[in-house]
């Protein structure tokens, strides 16, 4: 299930998972279990129930820690989206009257795998999250981490009231105002400016194949409902004929229907999924780019606020000692923003290794399923 | 004395009648032989008018019919078969002028209305048996502007007799197509034969080709006309009456062909082929037949649900192909994508398994243009032109109504005739009375000349009616058979390459580090 990440949850002092997770209505509760062996925590073993609001909360006090300012802070999980298989389903419910009972039964089978899809996916990209934090030396020991995990009780009282939400709506815009800081500040380190270039680069890029790869799972995810269709009639076809030609038919292009929803979803979950969640890790080394380069900007205005001072002879000791300040923080961002980066890249080649070598096997199996289906079918009309 | 001199003498008009009958159920069979011109329909009722005056019948309606039936029951006992739910019940052949016949109809005593037999007798009067190939190929723009048309070559192997040579070819245009349809349609249809019908016109498509648009929507067009037909030339040749007719066969060999005007959709014809349609689909709507036949009810409604699934069959594969071109371009964009992301790669490995990704899925939406075109070719259009087809059969059992529909009429009216005829009887001027007497007479003559017309060609439509769709099904369960094999098998391959494909990958994924 954890495709997108690897070489999480090994750490025996802290093994985080998801067993399961309850869907009402539009709101899903996950069972946040954990192992620990740390004494930091009560009790070595125990599970809380969370909310997806909950995960959100923890992403954002993260990202709010001074400290953490050097580091890539894993993406937010995103909201559970059971938009599109309802709607679907929605449809279905309409158009119930013009289709046979067969057909409407295996339409409402696949929405419900769908669903269930939706559902697998929403629960990995939430545990990834938790593991990520875990497995991170730094981020495994922050407080609210620990009482995210651990507090028995509803968390609602600590999320963001209202006011909070605004801020942090304003911090993203904000945020992307810098986006023009980070290009336009002159880099002095050729390590940062490497990293710069091709993260701005990338980004856009890895946006555009995620976008892409989505309308392709779409497509087929619309050919196996074609071929719900396509094989109900002929079932009708073949109760009125009196020649059995068109079970046989039936039974392929029923094979071939499954097959090619099996090959839409997993094509969805290696491909897709991947691009989608590295999509977002990079966005997160961006912020880390984006608050170092805030950093930098800081330091050389605290230079500039020394000189100042310096000429106006004033106040000098204080303006020393914030420049020191601000190199201090600068030094200290971009010591760890480079180890941040570095791990993130060796991350990244490994996830798209064994994607890729994941998707490629997968799709050699529905093949050859495919192919070994057919000619079995081609063999009964023939001889029939 | 009126009473008398309508007794018939029964030896005498029975052969008279008889001489007719032969030839009545003759020319069926000699025009399977020998094909051109003459049709059954025309030439029964140009024989049976003639002697028929000479016969009086009882006014008694259901003597009349069991003469009626009599009669036709002398020139073929197989009859019966036909018959037995039909108004007479008591049938006695008269066993001389039925000698006479026999030879000729009765190669298949027992069982000629059964399809298998019709291809016996079709067979050993044909000589050959099927084999005959046509394509459609070679279109080509002629002319400009809106006045071109396209011309396409149509090529005819075959080692049949009936052709003077084993392979020829002609230049024909899609309103050639037309005219060589609503030709045989005129001909066939009203009689209970199941014409193929025509490929469908496209104001659109053609106005695109005429204006020159050489773009792949246009190139598609051409194609998809080309293939139908290709289509449609194939399955009027395979119809054994049809194959004889003297337009298909001018239309397969002569190298000029009269300009077919009357197919153009705004000509008058056009419009009178409308007007005609919609009373066509009034009168359906009136005509209320008490059918006797329990098979016709059967096929009816066994064709009526054919036709809803076939609708709706073809609905979802035009679906499933629209789909599949959109998972082509999808794929294609993909592809593109993947490429550029591979090129800002800075990880060398990775970069190189991206690029080949990228060629992958590129070969991969190749594959599925390819079986979208399979999709649409092989299984689409098959459904689009048994969707019409079946709207032939159709309209093939109205013309059964209508024909059913003639012979009721024509027996209404006689029956009002005969009343008249007897109210005569108690008129007081008998000097006018002779007069009047001799005027209806000839009228009652005529009338019973044309119930018996009428009979005669509803039993013989249905006749053809058995035989027509005995043969529509038995080509229709070849053709989807074939084609669903043909359709499978393209899916081996595409499923076959793609395996191909990633096989070649896995390697590559394999070697990132």
């Amino acid at each position: 299930m954890r495709s997108v990440s690897v070489d999480l949850n090994h750490d025996a002092s802290l093994l985080i998972d998801i067993p399961d997770a309850l869907c009402e209505r539009d709101k899903v509760k996950f069972t946040v279990h954990t192992k620990t062996t740390l004494s930091s925590f009560q009790k070595p073993e125990f599970s809380v129930p969370r909310q997806h609001e909950d995960f959100i909360w923890l992403h954002d006090t993260l990202v709010e820690t001074e400290d953490y300012a050097g580091l890539i802070i894993p993406p937010a999980p995103p909201k559970p989206d059971f938009e599109s298989p309802r709607e679907k389903m929605h449809k279905l419910g309409e158009g119930e009257a013009t289709m046979t009972k067969d057909e409407y039964t295996k339409m409402k089978q696949e929405l419900e795998a769908e669903y269930l899809a939706v559902f697998k996916k929403t629960v990995q990209v939430h545990e990834v999250f938790l593991q990520r934090l875990s497995s991170h030396p730094t981020l495994s020991k922050d407080r609210n981490f620990q009482i995210f995990l651990e507090y028995d009780q509803d968390l609602s009282v600590r999320r963001k009231n209202a006011k909070e939400m605004f801020g942090g709506f304003f911090k993203n815009m904000v945020k992307s105002a810098d986006e023009v800081l980070i290009s336009g500040i002159k880099e002095v380190d050729d390590f940062f400016e490497q990293e710069k270039t091709f993260l701005l680069d990338y980004y856009s890029k890895i946006k555009d194949s995620t976008a892409k790869a989505e309308k392709m799972t779409r497509a087929h995810k619309n050919i196996a409902d074609d071929y719900i269709h396509v094989s109900a009639t002929l079932n009708s076809l073949s109760a009125d004929d009196s020649t059995a030609n068109k079970n046989r038919y039936l039974s392929s292009s029923v094979s071939l229907q499954k097959v090619e929803g099996r090959v839409a979803s997993d094509q969805e979950l290696k491909l897709t999924e991947l691009l989608r969640y590295y999509m977002r890790d990079i966005q997160a080394a961006k912020d880390l780019l984006y608050r170092r380069a805030r950093a930098l900007a800081d330091y050389e205005n605290s230079n500039k606020a020394l000189d100042k001072a310096r000429l106006k002879s004033k106040d000098i000791p204080q303006a020393e000692e914030h420049q020191q300040h601000c190199l201090q923080k600068f030094d200290k961002l971009s010591e760890s923003g480079k180890k941040e980066l570095t791990s993130f890249k060796g991350r990244r080649v490994v996830a798209f290794r064994k994607n890729l070598i994941e998707m490629a096997e997968l799709e050699i199996k529905h093949a050859k399923v495919s192919s070994t289906l057919q000619p079995t079918c081609v063999r009964l009309f023939v001889y029939s | 004395m009126a009473d008398t001199a309508r007794d018939p003498p029964p030896a005498h008009t029975d052969f008279q009648e008889l001489e007719d009958g032969e030839d009545l159920f003759l020319e069926p069979a000699v025009i399977q032989e020998s094909g051109p011109a003459s049709l059954p329909a025309e030439d029964i009722s140009a024989n049976s008018n003639g002697p028929k005056q000479d016969s009086l019948f009882d006014d008694d309606p259901e003597d009349l019919f069991a003469e009626a039936t009599e009669e036709v029951s002398l020139d073929s006992p197989e009859r019966e078969v036909l018959l037995s739910d039909g108004p007479s019940p008591a049938i006695t052949p008269i066993t001389p002028p039925t000698s006479v016949i026999t030879p000729r109809i009765g190669l298949a005593h027992d069982d000629m209305f059964t399809h298998s037999s019709f291809d016996e007798i079709e067979e050993e009067e044909g000589g050959d048996s099927f084999d005959m190939h046509i394509s459609v190929s070679d279109p080509e723009k002629v002319g400009d502007g809106m006045n071109a048309y396209m011309a396409y070559k149509v090529t005819t192997k075959t080692s049949m007799s009936l052709f003077k040579t084993d392979e020829f070819s002609v230049k024909r245009r899609f309103s050639d197509f037309l005219g060589l349809h609503s030709k045989l349609a005129s001909k066939y249809l009203h009689i209970g034969y199941i014409v193929p019908p025509a490929p469908e016109k496209s104001i659109v498509g053609m106005t695109k080709v005429k204006v020159g648009k050489e773009d792949q929507s246009s190139n598609e067009f051409v194609e998809k006309r080309r293939s139908a037909l290709e289509r449609y030339l194939m399955r009027t040749v395979k119809h054994p009456i049809l194959l004889k007719d003297p337009d298909v066969l001018q239309f397969l060999e002569s190298s000029e062909l009269p300009r077919a005007v009357s197919t153009q959709a705004l000509s008058s014809a056009g419009l009178l082929r409308m007007v005609n349609k919609a009373a066509d689909a009034v009168n359906k709507m009136t005509i209320k037949m008490n059918e006797s036949d329990a098979w016709f009810e059967e096929k009816q409604q066994h064709f009526e649900n054919l036709d809803v699934q076939l609708r709706k069959l073809h609905a979802s594969v035009e679906s499933l192909v629209c789909h599949r071109k959109e998972l082509s371009v999808n794929t294609a964009q993909f592809a593109k994508s993947a490429a550029m992301l591979g090129n800002s790669e800075d990880h060398t490995a990775l970069s190189r398994a991206l690029s080949q990704l990228a060629e992958v899925e590129e070969k991969i939406d190749q594959l599925h243009q390819d079986q979208a075109n399979a999709d649409f070719y092989l299984f689409s259009e098959l459904l689009g032109d048994y969707v019409r087809l079946i709207t032939a059969v159709k309209g093939v059992f109205d013309h059964r109504m209508k024909t059913w529909q003639k012979w009721q009429d024509s027996q209404l009216l006689l029956q009002k005739k005969r009343e008249a005829e007897a109210k005569l009887q108690f008129t007081n001027k008998p000097d006018k009375l002779q007069q009047a007497k001799d005027e209806i007479k000839e009228e009652i003559e005529e009338l019973e000349g044309k119930v018996q017309q009428g009979e005669r060609d509803f039993e013989q439509i249905s006749k053809t009616i058995r035989k027509e769709v005995s043969r529509f099904e038995k080509e229709r369960v070849k053709d989807f058979k074939m084609i669903i094999i043909k359709y499978l098998e393209s899916l081996v391959q595409t499923q076959q390459q793609l395996i191909k494909y990633w096989d070649a990958f896995l390697p590559e994924a394999k070697a990132i580090s």
